[in-house]
């Protein structure tokens, strides 16, 4: 354990060997964010760059109000917006959903990366980039079930959402939470934070939204960003938010069976090297092929033709 | 050297490496790298907090700006950072989306930070003094209100109007600004007086 390590790490990519924690794990926060009081005014990306300090450049309108068009290095907060006509009462509705890192309880990111340290997951729940060790190879993209790492052009490294790990650290929240104007983004204890979503899950159903729920999706062990959506049972209508994520099969095979024959296969190499030089030992050149290759070097030199050249041995 | 460099001692070479990176692909290699510190550290430990409000709307949210250094004699003030104050009634800490990059609005190079005048006729502004640009609103003020001024009604009623200058006053001003800039410009007859805020 570190003594000047600020948060204590749970899990470590590439890195089967965590130490021990010795103190106890804390509070497990998360960021709670309500969909159904998202009045998308953008106060959260403008928070986010501003803390991280980024700078995004001036865009150009494609007739969305997405603003970049997608997550960026330097955007890694977005507020997707989505009309949908909702069939049951004809009425369009605009959904905006705040992207970013979920900090899932299992991340597939974590588990895809090759490299020592790039990415690691606090006690407290927060999965951070550690670009010193990352090698932008761009794993934890195809690993991610949310498809939010982006790869920066300057320094081919890997960046998302830290939830803020630096303010976490010293007791504050997350910079977009801090901001939100209508509180549609709260932070806090992973628990206080589901009794926070209960409430306003019953109030969303009082108010007509049968389906209103909590989306803290169970196939990446639970997720550190929640979200409260009014329409739980189509997550999919939130512009793309996955109905059940999961780590790409993919990376469970690179990273489980395939490494496991990779390294069985390089053990054989070396172990079945070993001993044919132990058994069979290394190959020795005979007197005679010493004198048939001088035969042969006169012969050249001599320029006379040679019908029938014998292979050395 | 490399002359002496047989295919064997090639052979044997390679596969000693072959064997490391194999011990380090089975994870022995994170045992031995110290766990560096990872959180990026906090970066408004030391500065100078200065409490304000946000010039934008009439809302008029409190803001706090995070100053370099300790404003200690040697060490030039620079803010690199506004965040809302969480114990400003109006806003409790939260931001719009144009509060939250207020740094910018500050940083910017088309920030206004100086009286400008743009002299009749003159197609550019150039930088004039306070003196100057408050000595000459006052003058135009005053010209234009002794030539303007409504002492009385057609019936004769004394109704005191100035209704060729118009006042636009800022948002964010605390209760005793607003108060004091009321009583100014209708104490001066000024009826066309409105908000930033609500243009």
């Amino acid at each position: 354990m570190s003594s000047y390590q600020s948060l204590d790490i749970k899990r470590r990519s590439a890195t089967e060997f965590t130490p021990p924690a010795i103190r106890s794990t804390g509070l497990e926060v998360a960021k709670l964010i309500d969909v159904s009081k998202c009045i998308g005014c953008k106060a959260c990306q403008s928070a986010c760059l501003e803390w991280n300090n980024l700078k995004e450049d001036v865009g150009v309108n494609v007739g969305v109000y997405d603003n970049p068009h997608d997550l960026t290095p330097h955007s890694w907060t977005l507020m997707r917006f989505s009309e949908w006509d909702n069939p049951d009462t004809g009425n369009m509705e605009w959904l905006i959903r705040k992207d970013g890192c979920m900090h899932c309880e299992d991340p597939g990111c974590l588990k895809a990366c090759p490299a020592p340290g790039a990415i690691v997951q606090y006690t407290n729940g927060i999965v951070d980039f550690i670009s010193e060790n990352c090698i932008g190879c761009a794993y934890c993209v195809k690993g991610c079930p949310f498809n939010i790492p982006r790869i920066s052009a300057v320094d081919r490294k890997s960046y998302k959402c830290t939830l803020c790990s630096d303010r976490v650290a010293v007791g504050q929240g997350p910079a977009c939470a801090k901001a939100c104007p209508t509180a549609a983004i709260m932070f806090g204890s992973k628990t206080d934070m589901q009794e926070q979503a209960a409430r306003r899950v019953e109030d969303l159903k009082s108010r007509g939204y049968a389906n209103a729920g909590l989306y803290d999706p169970a196939g990446v062990g639970g997720t550190h960003v929640m979200y409260v959506l009014h329409h739980a049972d189509k997550p999919e209508i939130y512009h793309g938010l996955p109905n059940d994520p999961k780590i790409s099969p993919l990376v469970n095979a690179w990273k489980g069976g395939a490494k496991l024959l990779a390294l069985g296969a390089i053990a054989f190499a070396a172990v079945g090297a070993f001993f044919h030089h132990t058994v069979v030992g290394p190959n020795k050149v005979s007197p005679t092929d010493e004198e048939n290759a001088a035969d042969l070097v006169e012969e050249a030199e001599n320029g006379s033709p040679q019908p029938e050249p014998t292979r050395a041995g | 050297m490399i002359g002496e460099f047989s295919r064997r001692q090639f052979l044997r070479t390679a596969g000693a490496g072959i064997a490391g990176t194999t011990l380090g692909a089975m994870g022995f290699g994170g045992a031995e790298q110290a766990l560096a510190q990872a959180v990026r550290p906090f970066r408004l430990a030391q500065t100078t907090e200065t409490r304000n409000t946000c010039p934008y709307c009439s809302v008029a949210c409190g803001i706090i700006m995070y100053g370099l250094g300790d404003r200690s004699r040697n060490t030039q003030a620079s803010l690199i950072h506004i965040e809302g104050d969480p114990d400003h009634p109006v806003n409790r800490g939260t931001l719009c989306p144009k509060g939250a990059a207020l740094l910018d609005f500050v940083k910017a190079d088309t920030r206004l930070k100086h009286p400008m005048y743009r002299k009749p006729g003159s197609d550019k502004f150039e930088r004039v003094t306070w003196d100057f640009a408050l000595d000459r609103i006052a003058r135009l003020m005053k010209d234009d209100r002794d030539a303007n001024f409504i002492e009385k009604n057609k019936d004769g009623v004394t109704v005191n109007r100035w209704t060729t200058t118009g006042f636009l006053a800022a948002s964010a001003t605390t209760n005793e600004t607003a108060t004091l800039t009321y009583k100014v410009v209708r104490s001066a007859g000024m009826l066309v007086f409105d908000n930033q805020a609500r243009v």
